[in-house]
């Protein structure tokens, strides 16, 4: 089995790893790294629930290869707390109700963090665009919608004061 | 504290208000922050992969199996198959006829045969490569009419014709009816299997104490309990040596509401690899593992007076149950009786089969029972309404239960709210001006719902209480509640928290809940026929009440005065409005005194009058202590070409008595109104020789965030007496009227009365067509 040296960031924190050519990202995540905030809901690209930030963009870890993520900037759900403060997405989520069993939440979140960076101000349309490839399967998506306006609203708030 | 702090808390404090406020879930920060652990998320360093060989064959005899060469691999630390179980399982005590492994013979594709614990995922995949498995392929039947055809080859030896069960029963005066009635219509309907999808794969983490022969599992199930009684029960252990823990599970909607393989495989690889095992399943072992709505084939004949009050009903409903018996009794149980309970009809006749076939075996989901009956008869009445020239809103009016009463099958109806949700849904819809008058190709459609709040007879009769809580207060005057419930992400933990904290007055806040592990929490029979706000929510009033008396007792000791003149502001205990009083914390100090840390219990119980009838074998099934109810209005549009609909808005009202949390009582229904509109719509399992097709959320077509559209909710309180702060369910009632709602408004928007469900554009287009060949025959202009 070929073995390579990765260097990545992953949450901010720089890391060396010895890993398998064919290992996933999202195993990679998961099992080796042991964040486990990133979730495994199918066979592969079906549901978005691995959904992570790959240098600021949505991709699924559970389709990418850990080696090909050498030298990227690599964010998962578990590190968006900054100061031990709910990001504003995470709290859009918990507050609004986004989150019911919680399992789609991370990608939920993750692939919204990608449209907010990219459009701090999103209509009805952008989100569901952004939110395409993740599946929920509790809430119906209408709390998850408010949760995403939620948090693009306080954050351009916070940005205004 | 000083004494001017001291006025002025006291003079400020007010009972804090916790119920019917809009609560986030109180385990929702760990949700969002990714730290919340699921069953597949506990992977210990030394922790085994466990991984399940499945039958290739839908039906065949095992002749003879053959381990040893897995066992040989090197890194395979067990092999366990049907002789490591000590005896079958089954979610209801008369059926139980599922191994955790096969015995003698496979009855689906996929089922388990035999399963490996080795270090890694690869070694556990070559190990069940390894092992040899003869089989003797029998017929085997995808279809309840194949499998009930004389001459069948039998799945059960102990269930004659392959038939689970047969349900009759014909109350009132079902030909006087029909003969009385100005209007007879008759339809057939036809209903697709449908899975349960819950976002996160089955999964257990098991671990195994060989010094003292114990298991601690952690299994992603609604049931802790009942996994616990069919581990102990498959293993032969003790269920003393026994510690089931419930994870953060990653949604149910009734695939867990039973044990699964899955949960036993992973016990009795732990025990024979005297280790730590991980089972986590694929996506498409979950969707074969299924326990989904069963397809039905349902024939309805309603007959109406010309103002639209209902005469009589005689239906008929088959189920293809699939291989094992499951919760088959109950679901057709539940197809009959719920017929009632939701208007004012006594004439009812019904036949139901429940069969046994070669498939997958169905389950418990959302809606247990009462989905398919009730697409069937809304879409009737419907139909019916439009040849009388009667609006749809006017023929349910014509119908109305009037609260409290006893239907014919004996189910007690205290509350009902449905007048309530008909008023709602038609003036949020604006129906009344919008209503055929949409323009070409939209439509307007509504149809009505109801469900039980628990079943009020538990399938595990013992005598206990319905549902038990503990309460513990100790010297840090936090309270500690500690409940069997299942928080499955509906917020039941939070529920409890709330009906807790309201009652003593204090900020949830001060709550902690502690929830579903055997060897701390008392039993609860899990989450399942949407039971826990009401059983666990009266258990915790109850269990709040007595502390409640505990700690004014104490405070009317240290106050010098007595207990009935002690006024409980939840954070401050006082003797009148001059009195400055005691704070809680000050309180609970005085309680300990002599007696150490408190712990209080409350219990609730279902009263007789609510466990259902005796009129026919298994009646019971349908007796609830309160039904919610529902009423919605589906505005779509269609495309005439490719006979695309398009969900464009839902209104639904639904009455659960009082809505202890309104967020998340509109969070269940939105979900359940959405789950319905999968159901309708795109959901649909397909079998090719019993080979699960499509066995992955694209191909099974779950809707996207694209599709799903606005659903506006309307919260009717129409309060129980017996519910907790009057409430009832919130978490099912919506989802059936969500489908005859859909072809209600397909057949307004394009005039086609669809009768097959999902509702796909190719089963839509077949509709269009034919009516345009109609009226080509009969010379009108398509």
């Amino acid at each position: 089995m070929v073995k390579t040296v990765l260097s990545l960031t992953i949450n901010g924190t720089n890391r060396d790893d010895v890993i398998p050519d064919n290992m996933l990202l999202v195993d990679y995540l998961r099992e080796n790294v042991g964040l486990t905030g990133t979730k495994i809901g199918c066979d592969g690209g079906e549901c978005g629930a691995c959904t992570v930030l790959i240098n600021d963009r949505p991709r699924h870890s559970c389709l990418t290869l850990a080696v090909t993520c050498q030298d990227a900037k690599v964010e998962t759900v578990d590190g968006l707390s900054k100061d031990n403060r709910l990001s504003a997405l995470q709290r859009g989520f918990d507050e609004k109700l986004g989150s019911q069993c919680g399992f789609c939440t991370p990608g939920m979140i993750m692939a919204s963090e990608a449209l907010l960076r990219d459009n701090p101000d999103p209509d009805e349309a952008a989100i569901r665009d952004a939110l395409a490839g993740n599946i929920c399967r509790c809430t119906g998506y209408v709390k998850i919608i408010e949760a995403v306006q939620f948090a693009a609203d306080i954050t351009r708030e916070e940005l205004a004061s | 504290m000083s004494v001017s702090e001291r006025d002025t808390l006291a003079k400020d404090t007010r009972p804090v208000q916790s119920i019917g406020v809009r609560k986030p879930l109180v385990d929702g920060p760990e949700k969002t922050t990714g730290k919340a652990m699921f069953a597949a998320d506990f992977q210990a360093v030394d922790a085994l992969v466990g991984r399940i060989l499945r039958s290739p064959h839908a039906h065949a005899k095992i002749i003879s199996m053959d381990t040893s060469k897995a066992e040989a691999l090197p890194g395979v630390k067990a092999v366990v198959t049907e002789a490591d179980c000590s005896d079958s399982y089954g979610v209801l005590p008369i059926a139980m006829n599922e191994w955790a492994l096969a015995r003698d013979r496979v009855r689906y594709r996929g089922e388990p045969v035999a399963a490996v614990a080795a270090k890694d995922v690869a070694t556990a995949q070559a190990a069940l490569d390894l092992i040899e498995v003869t089989y003797e392929e029998l017929p085997a039947y995808f279809t309840a009419n194949d499998a009930r055809a004389v001459g069948a080859e039998i799945l059960h030896d102990d269930k004659p014709g392959n038939i689970e069960r047969e349900v009759d029963f014909d109350l009132g005066d079902v030909d006087q009816g029909m003969a009385d009635a100005d209007l007879v219509r008759e339809v057939e309907v036809h209903c697709a299997e449908v899975c349960q999808v819950q976002m996160e794969p089955h999964a257990a983490y098991a671990e195994y104490d060989p010094g003292r022969e114990r298991l601690t599992i952690r299994p992603s199930t609604q049931v802790p309990f009942y996994v616990h009684k069919m581990l102990s029960r498959t293993m032969g252990m003790a269920d003393s040596h026994i510690r089931v823990i419930k994870p953060h599970i990653g949604g149910g909607f009734g695939s867990r509401t039973e044990t699964l393989q899955s949960d036993l495989i992973a016990g009795l690889l732990a025990r024979k690899s005297r280790g730590t095992v991980r089972v986590v399943l694929s996506r498409e072992e979950t969707f074969i593992t299924h326990r989904g709505r069963p397809e039905s084939h349902i024939t309805m004949k309603v007959g109406m007076k010309a103002d639209g009050t209902i005469t009589a009903t005689d239906f008929s409903v088959v189920q293809r149950g699939g291989a094992y018996s499951g919760y088959g009794i109950v679901t057709i149980l539940y197809a009959g009786s719920m017929i009632y309970g939701l208007y004012d009809i006594s004439s009812v006749r019904f036949k139901g089969f429940r069969v046994l076939t070669n498939t997958p075996p169905c389950g418990a989901f959302r809606g247990h029972g009462t989905v398919k009956t009730r697409f069937a008869f809304e879409g009737l009445i419907d139909d019916m309404a439009t040849e009388l020239g009667l609006d749809p809103f006017a023929v349910r009016r014509a119908n109305l239960l009037v609260a409290p009463t006893m239907t014919e099958n004996d189910l007690l109806v205290n509350s009902y709210g449905l007048d309530q949700c008909l008023d709602w849904a038609e003036k949020a819809s604006d129906w009344k001006a919008r209503k055929g008058k949409l323009g070409p190709n939209k439509g307007l459609g509504m149809a009505c719902s109801h469900y039980i709040s628990g079943a009020s007879k538990p399938k595990h009769w013992t005598g206990e209480p319905h549902a038990t809580i503990h309460l513990r207060v100790d010297w840090d005057a936090s309270i500690t509640l500690l409940t069997g419930a299942a928080e499955i992400g509906q917020g039941s933990s939070t529920v409890m928290a709330q009906c807790v904290a309201e009652t003593l007055g204090v900020d949830m806040s001060r709550i902690r809940v502690i929830a579903s592990d055997s060897a701390v929490t008392p039993k609860d029979n899990g989450s399942y026929s949407s039971r826990v706000t009401f059983m666990v929510g009266n258990a915790s009033i109850d269990a709040a009440q007595n502390l409640k008396a505990t700690l004014v007792e104490a405070a009317a000791r240290k106050l010098e005065i007595a207990p009935e003149d002690v006024e409980c502001l939840g954070e401050v205990f006082r003797g009148g409005q001059q009195d400055q009083g005691l704070t809680f914390d000050e309180v609970v100090m005085e309680a300990l005194k002599g007696e150490g840390t408190i712990t209080v219990k409350g219990t609730y119980d279902t009263i007789p009058e609510s466990w259902g009838g005796k009129k026919y074998r298994g009646a019971a099934i349908g007796g609830t202590m309160a039904f919610s109810y529902a009423a919605q209005v589906v505005e779509v549009t269609v495309d005439p070409y490719t006979a695309e609909v398009t969900v464009d808005k839902v209104w639904v009202a639904h009455d659960c008595g009082k809505a202890l949390n309104p967020l998340a009582v509109e969070g269940q229904v939105q979900g359940s109104v959405w789950m319905g509109m999968g159901q309708a719509m795109s959901e649909e399992t397909q079998y090719h020789e019993g080979l699960l097709l499509h066995a992955n959320m694209l191909d099974y077509r779950v809707p996207t965030i694209i599709e799903s559209p606005p659903i506006e909710v309307g919260i009717i309180e129409a309060a129980d007496p017996h519910g907790p702060f009057g409430a009832k369910e919130a978490g099912e009632g919506s989802l059936s009227s969500f489908l005859p709602a859909l072809t209600n408004a397909v057949a307004d928007a394009m005039g086609v009365r669809a009768t097959s469900l999902p509702l796909t554009p190719d089963r839509l287009l077949e509709l269009l067509e034919k009516k345009a060949r109609d009226m080509r025959a009969n010379g009108e202009a398509a």
